[in-house]
């Protein structure tokens, strides 16, 4: 089976880019902005004029399928990549300029990797208190009390003293959010924050994503396969195919969107568009 | 970034379908991306000494990393460094004291073997212990930590990997490197004395006269100067090795795999260099 892309990105332009709608008529400033960014890796086109904007206090889902380029999106906002052509900025700072503004940028942001990406030499508590050892001057008992705060937020205070390698996948991921939101940052990046777990503990992760953004306020910026927690979660989302944003809007014009692509992708049909063989 | 021989296309793939031609451009585009992945390699090693060396100012913020780096290099290659640098002893005397038994001069050996090991055997042997046991562990750890993300999420952190992570382990091996050297000189001069005593009649007191008359502090701290710089070698290899892997698990290998042969290389290499630059 062949995915032809190029056809479908050709039969989906790309879509102006609507604002929040739950914001009231208000248009909040951009916290994340990605414009026409290309990125080539290993010989192959991944982001190919990616535009997007993401309002401060939204929390935005791009979908897509496997190998559409939504993890290396999040790396390009977080500096991990830099872009081939185009330009990302985070709260009107372009993240490849000047290196003490992508420290700053960095500051802003926590990120969610995908298996967690936590350190396994030192513990869950160690982990967490990383980043306040690293960048903060606080007392042993302060960062204790900051640490354990986040880690009771994700329900994991009993398992500080543990190893990663003693949790199992959702805990992991609880504590690499807990690690992500230790310096309370204003934008967070969560990179298939469900993906490999069972059913109750993706509605844990969905419920502290929720929570996160309507205690917090934060900006999230999720990337996932789920439809379940995109539905969920988003208060915009929008697709990924072919380097593009085929389209961007709320979930329920996902919902009942006519697109075959869109309908193929959130109903997970293996016949379609996506799946036709190539002539 | 491993770079792979580029496919080609136009008159170029013309060209390459013709087979002896074809087979001519694969072998080109093959040897070109070798020297590419070559000269990116030691570009990223370069950079991370630099990088390390820059680091080195913040050292003492790292003390806690260092104490355990080095506890680790010295006690986890202890046992290896005292038995090849006993037994390149008890050789090197059973050799030269077979030859110079013809010429009824056996009792020299204490002027050879304990410059022999001063200058030559005590570092060359302490580093390829230690290249093989803690090049090798460094380099797969690091390795282990970038395809499992962990180096992306200290990034993220703005937590700089290198002053984190490759500064702490080169001091270590540093230290390690020259105190190791330091016993391993004196090990393999006493396994000397054992041979020439038990097998070649010498008496331990004149070896040990001898070796006090030849001997100079050059030889001392030029094989000391040696361990310093195999360490760093050492551990430039791996920590560049390590922090290149891609690929899972086989990348991991083949980075602990290179650390090794690439240490030996230049071992030998920088051996000769200094001790054409000092003697």
């Amino acid at each position: 089976m062949t995915v032809r892309v190029a056809d479908v990105v050709d039969e989906n332009p790309i879509v102006e880019h609507p604002q929040p709608t739950s914001f009231k008529g208000k248009v909040p400033p951009v916290a994340v902005e990605l414009l026409d960014v290309h990125k080539t890796l290993g010989g192959r086109e991944v982001l190919s004029g990616l535009s997007l904007q993401v309002y401060r206090g939204e929390t935005f889902a791009i979908i897509g399928g496997s190998g559409q380029g939504k993890s290396v999106t999040l790396k390009h906002i977080v500096g991990l990549l830099a872009p081939d052509r185009g330009v990302a900025r985070v709260n009107g700072l372009a993240v490849n300029g000047r290196s003490d503004h992508l420290s700053e940028i960095r500051r802003q942001i926590g990120y969610l990797f995908q298996e967690g990406a936590l350190l396994r030499s030192i513990t869950v508590f160690e982990n967490v208190a990383l980043p306040l050892r690293e960048h903060e001057k606080l007392a042993q008992k302060q960062i204790e009390e900051r640490v354990m705060n986040k880690l009771a937020l994700v329900r994991l205070a009993d398992a500080a003293a543990k190893y990663p390698s003693e949790l199992s996948g959702g805990m992991r991921k609880r504590a690499s959010l807990a690690r992500a939101i230790v310096r309370d940052p204003s934008i967070i990046l969560y990179d298939e924050p469900t993906s490999g777990l069972d059913p109750v503990t993706s509605s844990t992760i969905n419920d502290l994503i929720l929570d996160l953004q309507r205690k917090l306020g934060v900006t999230s910026i999720l990337v996932t396969h789920d439809m379940a927690s995109a539905f969920r979660v988003a208060h915009r989302m929008g697709m990924l195919l072919g380097g593009k944003l085929i389209k961007i809007g709320t979930p329920e014009e996902f919902k009942t969107s006519e697109d075959p692509v869109i309908r193929q992708f959130i109903h997970g049909e293996s016949e379609g568009p996506l799946t036709r063989e190539a002539p | 970034m491993v770079s792979r021989p580029s496919e080609p296309n136009g008159v170029a793939a013309f060209l390459a379908s013709i087979p002896i031609v074809g087979m001519i451009y694969r072998r080109i585009a093959a040897m070109n991306a070798w020297f590419e992945n070559a000269c990116d390699g030691a570009g990223h090693a370069l950079d991370l000494l630099a990088h390390s060396l820059r680091a080195l100012a913040s050292a003492h913020k790292k003390t806690d990393a260092i104490v355990l780096q080095t506890y680790k290099a010295v006690f986890g290659s202890l046992v290896i460094v005292f038995l090849t640098a006993l037994f390149s002893g008890m050789i090197l005397a059973l050799q030269t004291g077979i030859e110079l038994q013809r010429y009824n001069q056996e009792s020299s050996i204490g002027y050879l073997v304990p410059v022999a090991m001063f200058r030559e055997m005590g570092p060359v042997m302490t580093a390829i212990s230690l290249a093989g046991l803690i090049g090798a562990t460094y380099a797969a750890e690091l390795g282990t930590m970038k395809v499992s993300e962990e180096l992306d999420a200290l990034e993220v952190m703005s937590i700089d990997p290198v002053y984190f992570l490759a500064m702490p382990r080169m001091i270590a091996l540093s230290l390690s490197a020259t105190a190791l050297t330091l016993i391993a000189n004196i090990i393999g001069s006493v396994g000397g004395a054992v041979v020439g005593q038990a097998y070649l009649n010498v008496d331990a007191g004149l070896y040990f006269r001898n070796a006090e008359t030849l001997l100079a502090a050059k030889d001392v701290f030029g094989g000391l100067l040696k361990a310093l710089v195999f360490a760093v070698t050492i551990s430039t290899i791996a920590c560049s090795q390590g922090m290149r892997a891609e690929h899972g698990a086989e990348g991991v290998g083949t980075a602990t795999m290179r650390t090794v042969v690439y240490s030996f290389t230049y071992i030998l290499m920088f051996d000769y260099l200094i001790g054409w630059a000092l003697y």
